[in-house]
């Protein structure tokens, strides 16, 4: 039916690559002042993409390079198209198209160009065939998508977007060489499936893992994204990190270290989700945790769970959008996303409650949301490859997804504590405006689709699929996984042993501060904060010595860049004259 | 008006040039229609006259060198007898692939400089000096081309003389604005004059070891006398007297000066034109005239200039993050540029040469858009320092805009025409297989550009995250001195995505190059 309506619009359109539709749309928008047209161009570049992406999915056969081009003897294929591309590019466009809706009111110039360019940079990369543009492209998310930071226009963030850039920069710069390295050894640039063995594989490894935030080069990601403007997270958090999930899922599935690590970033960041304060930074925890499971069904590298790590990063950038932008209208209506803060706001915004209840329940994996049907596809492969530590792993980390993503975000923000009481509630804050809510509302209902029909987005997945999410055993297991999880949140609040950072709140008390569950999430935190702490300090004292000597070497009043007397010059000149006489007249 | 007589005027060139009469003696017409501007615009004695020779001359050089080029490219290269005299008794001129390529650069450079120079010139130097400026201007320009049309050795070192004595009066023009131009132009004529000694003893020597000047004749007549001392001491003159003009590290010690207080409009023409040209003549001499086979015999590559060019990238690069003066900073990053073109000297390959020619025409572009928009910005505030151009990315958003856009080809992001010759240089090193030295030296090309981006974003940190100087009327930059610098920002872009003017014409002179090796 709906390749009936789509098929004569498609035809009738120029084939563009997509990126393009966004660098076009960018360079129109140069023209058009602030205004309604220029939001329209921001929204209609997205559907444009979108529709691009269906054109060039219905030429036969797939995985034809559809945009060759000669570069100094090499050949680029900007446009490669297989079913794995597919999926990623129409999810990226349907999140900037969303994104857009929830932007609508924002009229800054450098967040609407950083938009636009960051989301067709991302499109760009994901049908790059070979690595050389998927090196241009991964700058060109790198550099477009710090202004987003930026834009806040604070001090704070002006830092963290420069130690953002930095670390993006630095993942293109390893990508380049270990693309030039793998060109060395196998004279060919093509991106398709790696073996790790060689430095030129590890560096483009490396490469995806610190845009993926692997464990230990995560940081840039809990620092950026509660950093930037209120949409700018919404946009950040789509599209970086599953660009990483893409790349890695084209070059290096069934490598089995990527298990292992995806089970570790599953892990770890519940407990630091645990204990912030900042909802958007636990909702940052909670997205690297989420890329753990994508991470491992890359690792296990069978057609299922591939299909899962698609999936997943499909409904994932849905939910997680809709969790920021909630949070987002909560930040854009108090000033605030600290959970100390805030509470009680189910009085006044109901609607953004609900959809953010929407989205921890999806995020949670509850039945009929979109996360269960994806996120089972991956630990159901788990279990089938009898890899059963790591099967437990995933199930414990699902269980505190819940407690982290599930309650303890729409808690804080909309029940707890009501901090807006006070005053006979006059300060209470407005509903969010109808362009939040749409957007919010949009992005809901398709989880909640997504969730009761799954059979669309599967058909979308990269191998064909024969998976039935919905039975008995998987409804009651995840059921009973969720339902303990929220009796051990309920638990935890009744005794008080929540963690302390939300003291603010009434939650606990003091005397029951030095509690085991706590002590320990203490102690683990501690420890790692030690070890970073140290190693920074350790960087840093190094970086302070060498700047000085290099300051007292190169330094304007440093011998090297002194003016120097001319007589000072003319030796100089002799010993070289000397020194290339002698080395000539040693010549065997 | 002015369009309907300048079209009449590109056609009237392109069909002269293209005649019968006149295409034979394009290659001696480049270097004579210059030479003769220079006494005209004295003759003429009014400064606009002066300059619209200039602009002609330049314009006509233009027009002759992409005709060459396109000649030699296609058919090969030519030979012209100056008067009819056959050599070696009489001079030669040659064109070929490899300096039709630097004529290009000369002449595209000369055209700009003009341009930019209307506004620019009448700003930074009195009027009473500026038609001998612009003779000046016109004796270096000749001097440049002709140092890069000829064949015959001596011929080099007249022509190298003729542009450097007008450099020095032109370094010292800056006098009127810092009065340390006048030390500048001293020092760098005291090097200068070293250098070309150097330069033309190694030239007697040679003389002395075959008795002929002509470069195709020496280097037959060198061949059987590979061992013999003079002609080792010949090319260590040679290399170091032209080392100097290269500004090979050590030896750099005139250029910041000479860089910074010397007027804009000269500094771009030389940080574009004058390394450049040199770096030309010492691969013109180290592999035609003394042939590949005897360079590598001689240990010069590997000892003198590989370390050299590695100090260079390092060390010029360093003392550029910590400059306060922004053109200072940018003459040290022309020091540390060179160095990259000389390490893919030192490659002794043909990818290796291929970067170095390649590297020779985008920094020449990169640099020169760099200067103009720096000099633009010190047009309107009257200072390079860093602190005085703070926040002029909200007051001159357009100066600010193609200085950054510049930088991006200077640091070598993808799309520029900066990445191109970065590319190919690391391509060139990790050809060289098989030891793990040559992948340190990529890992040092790549680590030495991220000293760029310090240094650059040092400037980008002062123009766009400070706030702009109060109590002063600052407004965007004059169109006369921002269109050149567009035009050459646009090249910057053009060629990091068509590399086959540079790519192709770079690979085929470097077959050239080491054409006696084969």
């Amino acid at each position: 039916m709906l390749d009936a309506i789509l098929s004569p619009i498609v035809s009738a359109m120029p084939q563009v690559p997509p990126a393009f539709v966004f660098m076009m749309a960018a360079a129109l928008m140069a023209f058009v002042p602030q205004g309604v047209g220029r939001s329209l161009i921001l929204l209609s570049a997205p559907i444009l993409s979108a529709l691009q992406i269906y054109g060039y999915g219905t030429v036969s056969p797939l995985g034809g390079n559809h945009m060759p081009m000669e570069f100094m003897g090499l050949t680029l294929e900007l446009m490669r198209v297989d079913k794995l591309a597919i999926i990623f590019g129409y999810i990226f466009s349907l999140a900037a198209f969303l994104a857009s809706i929830y932007a609508w009111h924002v009229k800054d110039t450098p967040q609407q160009f950083a938009t636009l360019l960051y989301a067709g940079s991302a499109i760009g990369a994901v049908f790059a065939g070979d690595l050389v543009t998927l090196f241009v492209y991964w700058e060109g998310t790198a550099i477009a998508s710090v202004f987003l930071i930026w834009a806040r226009r604070t001090e704070g963030a002006y830092h963290t977007g420069q130690r953002y850039l930095i670390v993006q920069i630095a993942s293109g710069v390893i990508l380049l060489a270990g693309c030039v390295l793998m060109y060395r050894d196998t004279g060919s640039i093509a991106f398709d499936k790696m073996t790790l063995g060689s430095l030129g594989t590890w560096l483009i490894f490396l490469a995806f893992g610190i845009k993926c935030a692997f464990p230990l080069l995560h940081n840039w990601l809990q620092d950026s994204y509660p950093a930037a403007t209120i949409t700018g997270t919404v946009i950040l958090s789509s599209f970086t990190t599953k660009l990483a999930v893409y790349a890695l899922a084209r070059g290096f599935p069934g490598t089995e270290i990527l298990i292992y690590i995806g089970a570790t970033m599953t892990l770890f960041p519940i407990f630091f989700a645990v204990i912030e304060n900042d909802l958007r930074r636990v909702l940052a925890y909670s997205l690297n945790n989420q890329l753990g499971f994508m991470v491992v069904g890359i690792g296990i590298g069978t057609e299922l769970s591939l299909n899962g790590t698609a999936a997943h990063a499909f409904c994932h950038i849905l939910y997680k959008s809709l969790l920021f932008m909630s949070v987002g209208a909560v930040m854009f209506r108090t000033g605030t996303a600290k959970g100390s803060e805030l509470g009680g706001l189910y009085k006044t915004m109901p609607y953004t409650m609900l959809f953010c209840v929407i989205g921890a329940a999806s995020i949670s994996a509850f039945p009929l949301f979109s996360g269960f049907i994806s996120k089972s596809l991956i630990v159901t492969a788990s279990a089938e490859n009898h890899n059963w530590l790591v099967w437990g792993i995933l199930v414990f980390a699902s269980a505190g997804v819940f407690h982290h993503s599930g309650i303890k975000i729409p808690y804080f923000a909309f029940f707890a504590h009501d901090n807006f009481a006070h005053n006979g509630g006059k300060n209470r804050p407005k509903e969010a405006p109808f362009h939040m809510l749409l957007a919010m509302g949009i992005t809901a209902t398709l989880c909640i689709l997504i969730g009761v029909f799954p059979e669309p987005l599967y058909a979308l997945l990269p191998y064909s699929v024969d998976y039935v999410p919905y039975t008995t055993a998987h409804v009651i297991t995840q059921l009973q996984l969720l339902m303990f999880s929220a009796l051990a949140f309920g638990v935890l609040m009744r005794t008080g042993i929540y963690p302390p950072e939300l003291k603010s709140t009434n939650l606990d008390t003091d005397w029951f501060y030095r509690k085991f569950l706590v002590s320990l999430i203490k102690w683990i935190r501690k420890r790692v904060k030690l070890i970073f702490f140290m190693g920074s300090l350790l960087v840093t004292i190094i970086l302070q010595k060498s700047i000085k000597r290099l300051y007292s070497w190169y330094g304007p009043e440093g011998h090297v860049a002194r003016v120097w007397p001319t007589g000072s010059m003319v030796i100089w000149i002799a010993i070289l004259l000397a020194a290339t006489l002698i080395v000539s007249f040693l010549k065997v | 008006m002015l369009i309907a007589e300048t079209s009449f005027f590109a056609n009237f060139v392109a069909e002269t040039i293209g005649s019968n009469a006149v295409a034979p003696h394009l290659p001696v017409l480049q270097v004579a229609i210059p030479l003769i501007a220079a006494p005209l615009c004295v003759l003429f004695g009014n400064r606009t006259m002066a300059w619209m020779i200039a602009l002609v001359t330049t314009l006509i050089s233009l027009a002759i060198s992409i005709n060459l080029l396109d000649h030699v490219t296609t058919f090969g290269a030519i030979s012209y007898h100056i008067g009819g005299w056959a050599p070696p008794l009489g001079i030669e001129y040659i064109i070929d692939p490899l300096n039709a390529l630097v004529l290009l650069i000369i002449s595209m450079i000369g055209v700009l400089t003009v341009l930019y120079g209307r506004l620019s010139i009448a700003q930074e130097i009195l009027p009473r000096d500026q038609t001998l400026f612009y003779a000046c201007l016109m004796l270096c320009f000749t001097g440049l081309l002709g140092v890069t049309a000829t064949a015959d050795a001596f011929n080099v070192f007249v022509f190298l003389e003729i542009s450097s004595l007008s450099t020095y009066v032109l370094v010292a023009q800056g006098a009127n604005r810092q009065r340390r131009a006048l030390t500048a132009a001293y020092d760098y004529l005291i090097m200068g004059t070293i250098g070309a000694t150097f330069f033309v003893i190694g030239i007697g020597l040679l003389y002395m070891a075959t008795g002929t000047l002509n470069m195709a004749d020496l280097a037959e007549r060198i061949v059987p006398i590979y061992d013999n001392k003079t002609v080792l001491a010949a090319f260590a003159f040679i290399i170091v007297g032209i080392g100097l003009k290269v500004a090979i590290y050590p030896l750099h010690f005139w250029l910041p000066n000479a860089y910074t207080f010397a007027p804009t409009a000269v500094t771009v023409f030389l940080a574009a034109t004058a390394t450049k040209v040199a770096i030309y003549v010492m691969l013109r001499f180290m592999f035609i005239i003394f042939r590949p086979d005897f360079v590598t015999t001689s240990h010069i590559l590997e000892f003198i200039i590989l370390p050299f060019a590695i100090i260079a990238m390092f060390a010029a690069s360093f003392v550029a993050i910590f400059q306060a003066d922004v053109k200072r900073m940018l003459a040290y990053s022309s020091i540390g540029q060179i160095g990259y073109m000389l390490l893919g000297v030192s490659f002794y390959s043909e990818k290796g040469l291929t970067a170095t020619l390649i590297h020779l025409f985008n920094h020449a572009i990169t640099k020169a858009a760099l200067f103009m928009a720096l000099g633009a910005m010190v047009y309107v505030v009257g200072s390079s320092m860093l602190n005085r151009i703070q926040g002029l990315g909200k007051k001159m958003p357009l100066t600010s805009l193609l200085f950054v856009l510049a930088s991006l080809s200077l640091i070598g992001i993808p799309s520029t025409a900066g990445f191109i010759s970065k590319w190919v240089l690391i391509e060139a090193a990790l050809e060289k297989q098989g030891h793990w030295f040559w992948v340190l030296i990529a890992f040092l090309i790549v680590a030495s550009s991220l000293l760029a981006v310090i240094y650059i974003w040092r400037v980008v940190e002062m123009l766009y995250f400070k706030e702009p100087m109060q109590n002063v009327e600052i407004k965007e930059a004059p169109m006369g001195l921002l269109l050149p610098t567009f035009a050459l920002v646009i090249a910057c872009f053009y060629f990091g995505f068509d590399t086959s003017l540079t790519y192709d014409t770079a690979e085929m002179a470097a077959k050239i190059l080491l054409g006696g090796a084969q």
